[in-house]
């Protein structure tokens, strides 16, 4: 086998789950690894066991608990990944890193793109955007597809959804494109938060003035993460917000086909 | 589909199954004036009977002919296998689900003529009669089952001489054979010459029962007015008075002559898996080009003709059982199992435009007969494998798919030539073959469970209290795990000489009673060596012993060495207590049982390696032993439905399953034990060695929506190509959801068209009984992340 470079095997980070044969997201029969920690709190967040640093306890209707969240070793993260190299091997598939956001933990996470790379994997990372720059320049050589999050373009209604501003999300996106990476473009598209006809002219316009992003994966909002909220025993605060129906999903990817961006409906 | 196909399959489906007494008493009548025959000839004799003087069927709008019975869906009895009861009869005609009419004349009958006659005589009386006590003792208690009790070793598929020659053919060869008997050197001499000259008989009547056909069709004709239904009469009658005597000119007659030969197989006796006709699609291409070069066939009439074929398949349901095999495998299906695709013999790729066009007709049909399969090689094209892969997605299990690299290489490992390999397939569920070449017969379904039961028992049977198996320790003192294992070899390896022991005696009394010369006829090396089908005739003699339950085994024997050995946690003692009351006021210690036991089907290795140890254990136990017939024993991992029937033999187990519920079916994980999606559980199943087998089994759930959209199309390819590269023999899909299951439970009114697959074959979900449906809606449903 041949190693790129030195891997730390034995760096450590916080994983909360690993889910095989992943089928939405990057091409192929991918591995999922959801590493712990995201700096934003988006209210319809289908992971939200998977947004503070530090272990959350789910606790099941039935009385038993689950913690999400242990520490693992690159090599053993390595270990599960490569269970399936066989299907990524027939499929063109790989790994993928989630979250959380993954550039939360961005040492782990470069060592695991480092191994990953000496293995001869695919990889993709999927962010929020989120992240120092210094943060995310480092690890992008070893990144085949990023799949990258842009919820809302409005600075405000960033901060007010998503508790955080958008600036960094969209300048490191700038430079993502800037330098040729793969970047696909996503948006969850939640009824009554993002979905109006501004929010999606302004993500038009703006993709559409980047370089190397090929494409825009529209994600309709679903409620499958809900019953997660009570296990954790979070208030889920969209309760009543209705799945998007089919014909607003085309409505809303016309507008952005309109600014010449290829518009996918789904991962 | 056309009006007429729309028409006939209506027709077929809606058909009552039946038992029609014809046949029963055209055999009593043959045998009470029989006298002073070989068994050879006896036989060929009665075939020739039955078919001189059943009833001849031409239904309006057919173009291929023939029913076994007196009409659709009116099946037959062989009374000299077994002879039904008048209980059974009526249990057959009142039962819920799975019914046969019968009526009161057949009733009649039975009760005056048929029972007094076959009492004793049947070869199940006299099956049971030569059975020994402890193999008497190990079937009652639901060790093993036995195939042969009721119905003849078939387990077969015909070769492409079905489509290359005719009956005149055959029978000049069958002369050539007797002029160059040596009655002199060959002290077998006398025994081939019955066997040749009854293999002869059959010839005639086979195309005797043709020309029966050809007969009834020019009659028609000649009231029919004129027109087209008229001309098509007539045409009916020329490819009847062509087909089989003569080797099939056209497409038309090569699907008719293979249907006669059908007919001819399925009334001799009630062969196991009916009988098909292997490598169809490969074996019809010559006749289909011409026809299509020619211009004397569409490639629309090609279709409508083929489904016009399937629908003779529909019309013959599996012949009624007797006694317990009836839970055991309670359908209507048969076993015909078409396969398409694979390899051509000289090993370049067997798919043809006929394959694709089978692929549509397996589509607008969706009939639960004949089932069908792909046959999927390195060298098939993808898109031939999507194309499959698009019906399987409508999610009624049909067709299943084939490693057709694994079965040559399974075949190979058997002694097979690489031509007679790739020319074979896979019939009934799953099982290896060498089409028209050889009798694969399986034997009877072995409770692989039940035998840790009773290894952790010393041998004791703790559902009857009666000593089954050999003192083999009390399991509290054993040392390790090692020792458990031990034990159970020691119980395994004498239930399986118990078997077999059974099973050679029960070989005998086939090849000495129930000759089959007709299928002798079309199974090479028959002929040349003068020998039956069921006395070593074929080229290649083959018996199985299907492994049932080793999901459950695996995971019972990892939470025992787990929580016994490794961690102890728990003594065997406090175990073997729980499991004798069936976990009653135990909730924590199964909970514990289940969720912290490393099981089977999440590629991990704690629970793989075990998998593989006792699957090396029973391989090696069966694996080469000599049969009687000159060939050897191998083994298939498969259920059928007996999962159902095991379990409910079986009392509670170490991994948390309940006394009497199914075990786990085929190789599949334990039903819901799998919890980390698709890939773990193939590779999992990878870690058998397939080709050590003559055919294993795997079930997968999808819920729809996994598999929407083309991508997701596209993953599951290559999930199947993935197995496939690891030795993976057979993979089938249930595309439904848990919830819609339960819906049909509750409302079946709504459901009656619902088909899911079982194990190696589709049924409607509300024919299955209840504790099937149970276990199929268990098993794990793979959604998507």
């Amino acid at each position: 086998m041949h190693h790129w470079e030195v891997v730390m095997a034995t760096a450590e980070g916080m994983v909360f789950d690993i889910q095989r044969y992943a089928l939405h997201d990057g091409a192929g029969i991918r591995t999922l690894v959801f590493l712990k920690g995201c700096p934003l709190r988006c209210a319809w967040c289908h992971n939200p066991e998977g947004q503070q640093k530090r272990p959350q306890v789910l606790r099941y209707e039935n009385g038993t608990e689950k913690i999400a969240g242990r520490r693992m070793r690159v090599d053993e993260v390595l270990r599960e990944v490569e269970k399936d190299t066989i299907f990524y091997d027939e499929s063109g598939g790989g790994v993928t890193f989630s979250g959380g956001d993954p550039l939360v933990q961005p040492g782990f996470l470069l060592e695991l793109l480092k191994a990953c790379k000496g293995h001869d994997l695919r990889t993709a990372v999927e962010t929020s955007g989120y992240a120092r720059w210094e943060d995310v320049a480092p690890v992008a050589p070893y990144v085949d597809l990023w799949l990258y999050d842009l919820k809302l373009m409005d600075p405000e209604r960033h901060r007010r959804w998503t508790g955080v501003s958008n600036r960094r999300i969209l300048s490191n996106l700038e430079q993502l494109a800037a330098s040729g990476a793969h970047v696909i473009v996503r948006i969850p598209l939640v009824p009554g938060v993002n979905d109006d006809r501004q929010n999606l002219e302004a993500t038009g316009r703006f993709v559409a003035s980047l370089g190397s992003v090929g494409e825009v994966h529209l994600l309709p909002y679903h409620r499958a993460g809900m019953s997660k909220y009570e296990r954790l025993g979070v208030d889920y605060t969209l309760g009543d917000t209705p799945e998007p129906a089919a014909e607003a999903m085309e409505r809303l990817a016309a507008i952005l086909q309109e600014w010449g961006v290829r518009t996918k409906i789904g991962g | 589909m056309s009006e007429r196909v729309a028409e006939l399959r209506r027709r077929s489906v809606e058909a009552q199954a039946s038992v029609s007494s014809e046949r029963a008493r055209l055999m009593t009548e043959f045998y009470k004036s029989a006298r002073g025959l070989s068994a050879p000839m006896l036989r060929a004799r009665a075939f020739e009977y039955l078919l001189a003087h059943k009833a001849i069927v031409i239904q309006d709008g057919e173009l291929i002919v023939g029913e076994r019975g007196p009409a659709p869906k009116a099946s037959p009895t062989y009374p000299e296998l077994c002879c039904h009861t008048v209980e059974d009869l009526e249990l057959l005609n009142s039962r819920e689900k799975i019914p046969y009419a019968v009526d009161a004349v057949t009733t009649a009958f039975y009760e005056q003529e048929a029972i007094p006659f076959w009492r004793g005589r049947s070869l199940r009386d006299q099956i049971f009669a030569a059975m020994t006590p402890e193999w008497l003792a190990a079937y009652d208690a639901g060790i093993f089952t036995e195939f042969m009790e009721q119905r003849a070793p078939g387990h077969t598929a015909g070769g492409g001489q079905n489509f290359r020659r005719g009956f005149l053919d055959y029978k000049r060869e069958v002369e050539e054979q007797l002029e160059r008997l040596d009655y002199l050197r060959d002290p077998e001499a006398y025994a081939k010459q019955e066997e040749l000259r009854a293999m002869s008989v059959t010839c005639d009547a086979i195309i005797r029962f043709a020309e029966r056909h050809a007969e009834l069709a020019r009659e028609l004709a000649a009231k029919e007015a004129e027109g087209a239904r008229r001309q098509e009469l007539l045409q009916i009658a020329e490819v009847c008075s062509r087909v089989p005597a003569h080797a099939p000119r056209t497409f038309w007659e090569g699907l008719q002559a293979y249907w006669f030969i059908h007919l001819g197989v399925i009334t001799e006796l009630n062969t196991w898996d009916a009988f098909n006709p292997g490598r169809l699609d490969q074996h019809l291409y010559p006749l289909y080009r011409q026809d299509i070069d020619a211009g004397r066939l569409t490639e629309e009439q090609a279709k409508e003709l083929l489904e016009c074929f399937w629908v003779k398949f529909n019309n013959q349901p599996a012949p009624p059982k007797v006694g317990v095999t009836n839970a055991e495998s309670g359908t209507y299906t048969d076993f015909a199992n078409i396969n398409s695709g694979g390899l051509m013999p000289d090993g370049s790729d067997g798919v043809n435009e006929l394959s694709y066009l089978v692929l549509d007709v397996i589509d607008e049909m969706r009939l639960l007969q004949p089932s069908s399969n792909v046959q999927i090689s390195k060298k098939t094209p993808d898109r031939f494998l999507r194309h499959a892969l698009r019906i399987v997605r409508k999610g009624w299990g049909q067709p299943s798919i084939f490693n057709a690299d694994a079965v040559v290489q399974e075949l190979l490992r058997q002694g097979k030539t690489p031509e007679d390999a790739r020319e074979g397939g896979t019939s009934g569920c799953v099982e290896a073959g060498a089409f028209g070449k050889e009798a694969y017969i399986l034997t009877g379904y072995f409770n692989l469970v039940k035998i840790l039961e009773l290894t952790l028992h010393d041998g004791l049977d703790p559902r009857t209290g009666r000593q089954l198996g050999p003192h083999t320790g009390d399991p509290r003192e054993f040392a390790d795990f090692d020792a458990l294992i031990e034990a159970y070899a020691q119980q395994m390896r004498y239930f399986l000489d118990v078997k077999i022991r059974g099973n050679h005696q029960i070989e005998r009394l086939y090849a000495t009673q129930m000759p089959a010369p007709f299928l002798s006829v079309i199974t090479e090396d028959c002929i040349k060596k003068g020998k039956d089908y069921n006395d070593g005739g074929p080229r290649y003699n083959t018996s199985y012993i299907q492994g049932v339950g080793i999901g459950t085994l695996t995971d019972s024997l990892s939470a025992i060495k787990r929580h016994v050995y490794d961690e102890r946690g728990m003594t065997m003692k406090e175990l073997l207590g729980v499991l004798g009351r069936d976990f009653a006021d135990a909730d924590d210690v199964r909970s514990r049982l289940m969720e912290e036991t490393p099981r089977y089907g999440n590629d991990d290795d704690y629970a793989d390696d075990i998998m593989r140890r006792m699957f090396d254990l029973f391989q090696s136990g069966v694996d080469g032993r000599p049969n009687t017939k000159g060939g050897t024993y191998r083994i298939d991992m498969l259920p059928t439905t007996c999962h159902v029937y095991f379990g409910s033999v079986t009392g509670a187990t170490p991994e948390g399953r309940h006394a009497w519920q199914p075990v786990s079916e085929g190789i599949s994980p334990v039903q819901g034990a799998d919890r980390n999606g698709p890939t773990a559980v193939v590779k999992s199943m990878a870690k058998m060695d397939h080709i050590r087998t003559g055919g294993t089994l795997l079930n997968m759930k999808f819920i729809p929506q996994v598999l929407e959209g083309d991508e997701n199309l596209e993953k599951l390819l290559h999930l199947v190509r993935a197995y496939f590269r690891m030795d993976g023999h057979h993979i089938q899909f249930n595309v439904v959801s848990a919830e819609t299951l339960r819906a049909a439970q509750l409302h079946p009114e709504d459901y009656r068209d619902l088909i899911v697959r079982v194990a190696g074959y589709s049924d409607y979900f509300c024919d299955l009984s209840r504790a099937l449906q149970d276990e199929i809606i268990a098993r794990t449903e793979h959604a998507s992340f």
